[in-house]
């Protein structure tokens, strides 16, 4: 039995975001990683505050005057893999959604919820006071950390566990809100929070804000994306590495690219660095290699997640073979 | 197992009437606009909250029939179809959404039962596998379970056969890719797979004619 909370399903998205500044109230999109979170006691809440009855204001799927299109943040993960012009416009936005969770999980996880959901740590989940939860310390730096990040930690270790965001990133996607203030526009790479700057928030989101829709730019339809997700079994788990790629090709030549990691930092990482190493170059076995170490010059692994530096390696290398034989 | 009902049904007496005030509003008075701010279509007064530990009424349509039960906010779909409707074919294993036993139907579609909150179901259509029943005869699908030994202890079974029979409602011709991809939510402890797997397959083939 989870502990007691009282329960409102707004039917403003007003009263949605006034009620969330209050206490610790939680918001309940498609509830599966909160209710997880109170089953597990990651955190207690007084009130859940209910998306449900906004579900058909917040789920459209709609194109926008730019040639791309608008996703509401209540659209499920499902409905993202299988709709049809997100798997040809945008294929690795659809990909990514597809490797999510578990088939149940997808019918009933939405955008917002699975990018804002809290991270997969053992520690963090299980019964340690650890930085991240208000403790002093991150277990993972002298304990089990095979499944740790080996970029961009700091005093805090986590991966971050969606394999949608990785996707938005490398699209350039936009966050739009609504908050107390408002509301407004982040771009899907500066939504998630290093731990660098705040180690107990995983976004930017402010007391009371909410993620309303997203936005994919016209300017990345059509081009070549790809997600492809490492996992230490075949069916459903959280990545050990994952990959989205997108690419501006013209022939074998990379115009302009991106390229976003999951399971590889606590926020999803872009490898700024193998862009670099990309763009402008053609589509060799030697650029193809210095890509794939570019992304992973800046790895520092832990004591147990060596052999994600290699996955990395190999995960990227592969990808853009397929792309260059394409 | 129903006596929680009519202990607390006096004092969560003023909750009840929130929640038909909540039901009777409706969609349709929110208007997002485009810049990300919010208006408010009509200056209606706000919803009241469903107080935490006290018993508020839920009516929820069960395998083709109403219910009206009274439920705590913090109780699952699966709790409330155990332990107040007594449908024990919906069954707990790991109750955090890794497992799948818990599998039923809402609108057609498999949800974990343990990961749905009980007043989040108002207005779906919910199945169990009870439900899948013709009177006492097992139908096409639980008939090729037991005829393809699609299980051992027999455990998961119940949200095994949810979660196909929630396949093939979608797609009645599933490629044996599409039958694995599907069933993948469901763990069996047994490791019958593909004695599930064939079942599956052997349902489709037989539900087609
Ligand atoms: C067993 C299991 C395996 C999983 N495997 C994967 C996986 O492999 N890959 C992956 O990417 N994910 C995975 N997930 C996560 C899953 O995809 C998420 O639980 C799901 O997408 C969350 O969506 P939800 O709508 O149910 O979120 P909820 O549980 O409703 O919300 C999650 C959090 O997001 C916040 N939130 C929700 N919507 C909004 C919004 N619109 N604006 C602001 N904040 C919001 C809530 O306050 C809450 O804190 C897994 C989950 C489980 C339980
Ligand atoms: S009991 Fe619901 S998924 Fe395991
Ligand atoms: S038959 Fe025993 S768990 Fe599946």
């Amino acid at each position: 039995m989870l502990p007691a909370f009282a329960y409102i399903r707004p039917t403003r998205l007003q009263d949605v975001v006034a009620r969330l500044n209050q206490g610790d109230a939680q918001l309940h999109a498609g509830g599966t990683d909160l209710l997880g979170c109170l089953h597990d006691g990651v955190f207690t809440t007084d009130m859940v505050i209910s998306l449900g009855a906004l579900e058909s204001d917040l789920n459209a799927i709609r194109q926008t005057e730019d040639g791309g299109l608008e996703l509401g943040a209540m659209a499920r993960v499902a409905r993202i893999a299988e709709d049809a012009t997100i798997r040809q416009r945008y294929p690795a936005l659809a990909q990514a959604a597809a490797s999510v969770a578990s088939p149940q999980l997808r019918n009933q996880g939405t955008l917002g919820g699975n990018l804002c959901q809290k991270p997969r740590c053992w520690y963090y989940r299980g019964d340690f006071a650890c930085l991240r939860k208000g403790g002093f310390k991150c277990f993972a730096v002298n304990g089990e950390n095979q499944y740790h990040c080996i970029l961009g930690g700091t005093d805090c270790f986590i991966v971050h566990p969606s394999d949608i965001a990785p996707a938005l990133v490398a699209l350039d996607a936009e966050i739009k809100t609504a908050s107390p203030q408002g509301g407004r526009r982040i771009a899907a790479s500066d939504l998630h929070m290093p731990p660098s700057e705040d180690p107990r928030r995983e976004t930017r989101l402010k007391d009371g804000e909410v993620i309303v829709s997203i936005r994919l730019p016209g300017a990345m339809a059509n081009r070549y994306s790809r997600y492809r997700k490492v996992r230490a079994r075949q069916a459903w788990d959280f990545a050990l590495a994952g990959c989205a790629l997108n690419l501006d090709l013209d022939g074998d030549q990379v115009r302009d690219c991106r390229i976003a990691l999951a399971g590889a930092a606590p926020v999803p990482w872009r490898a700024q660095a193998a862009e670099q190493a990309l763009k402008g170059q053609t589509l060799t076995a030697a650029t193809i290699r210095n890509t794939a170490q570019a992304a992973m010059a800046d790895a520092d692994p832990m004591s147990q997640n060596g052999y994600k530096v290699a996955l990395f390696e190999g995960l990227i290398a592969e990808m853009l073979e397929q792309a260059a034989a394409t | 197992m129903t006596s929680r009902k009519t202990e607390h049904e006096t004092p969560a007496g003023p909750d009840l009437s929130r929640r038909g005030f909540i039901k009777s509003w409706g969609a349709g008075a929110v208007a997002v606009t485009v810049g990300g701010g919010y208006q408010a279509q009509a200056a209606e007064a706000e919803e009241q909250p469903l107080a935490a530990e006290a018993l508020s009424r839920v009516e929820l349509d069960v395998n083709g029939r109403p219910h009206s039960v009274l439920a705590e906010p913090r109780w699952s779909l699966l709790h409330v179809l155990r332990e107040e409707l007594g449908l024990t074919g919906c069954k707990p294993g790991c109750e955090r959404g890794e497992c799948g036993a818990c599998t039923v139907l809402l609108d057609d579609v498999p949800h974990y039962a343990c990961q749905v909150l009980a007043v989040e179901a108002e207005g779906r259509r919910i199945e169990t596998v009870e439900g899948l029943l013709d009177g006492e005869t097992l139908s096409a699908l639980q008939a090729q379970f037991v005829k393809e030994d699609g299980l051992q202890c027999g455990y998961c079974t119940p949200g095994q056969v949810m979660a196909a029979e929630g396949l093939l409602r979608r797609n009645p011709d599933p490629s044996p890719d599409e039958i694995r991809s599907a069933m993948s939510g469901n763990l069996c402890r047994c490791g019958a797979y593909a004695h599930i797997f064939n079942a599956v397959a052997a349902a489709a083939k037989v539900r087609k004619g």
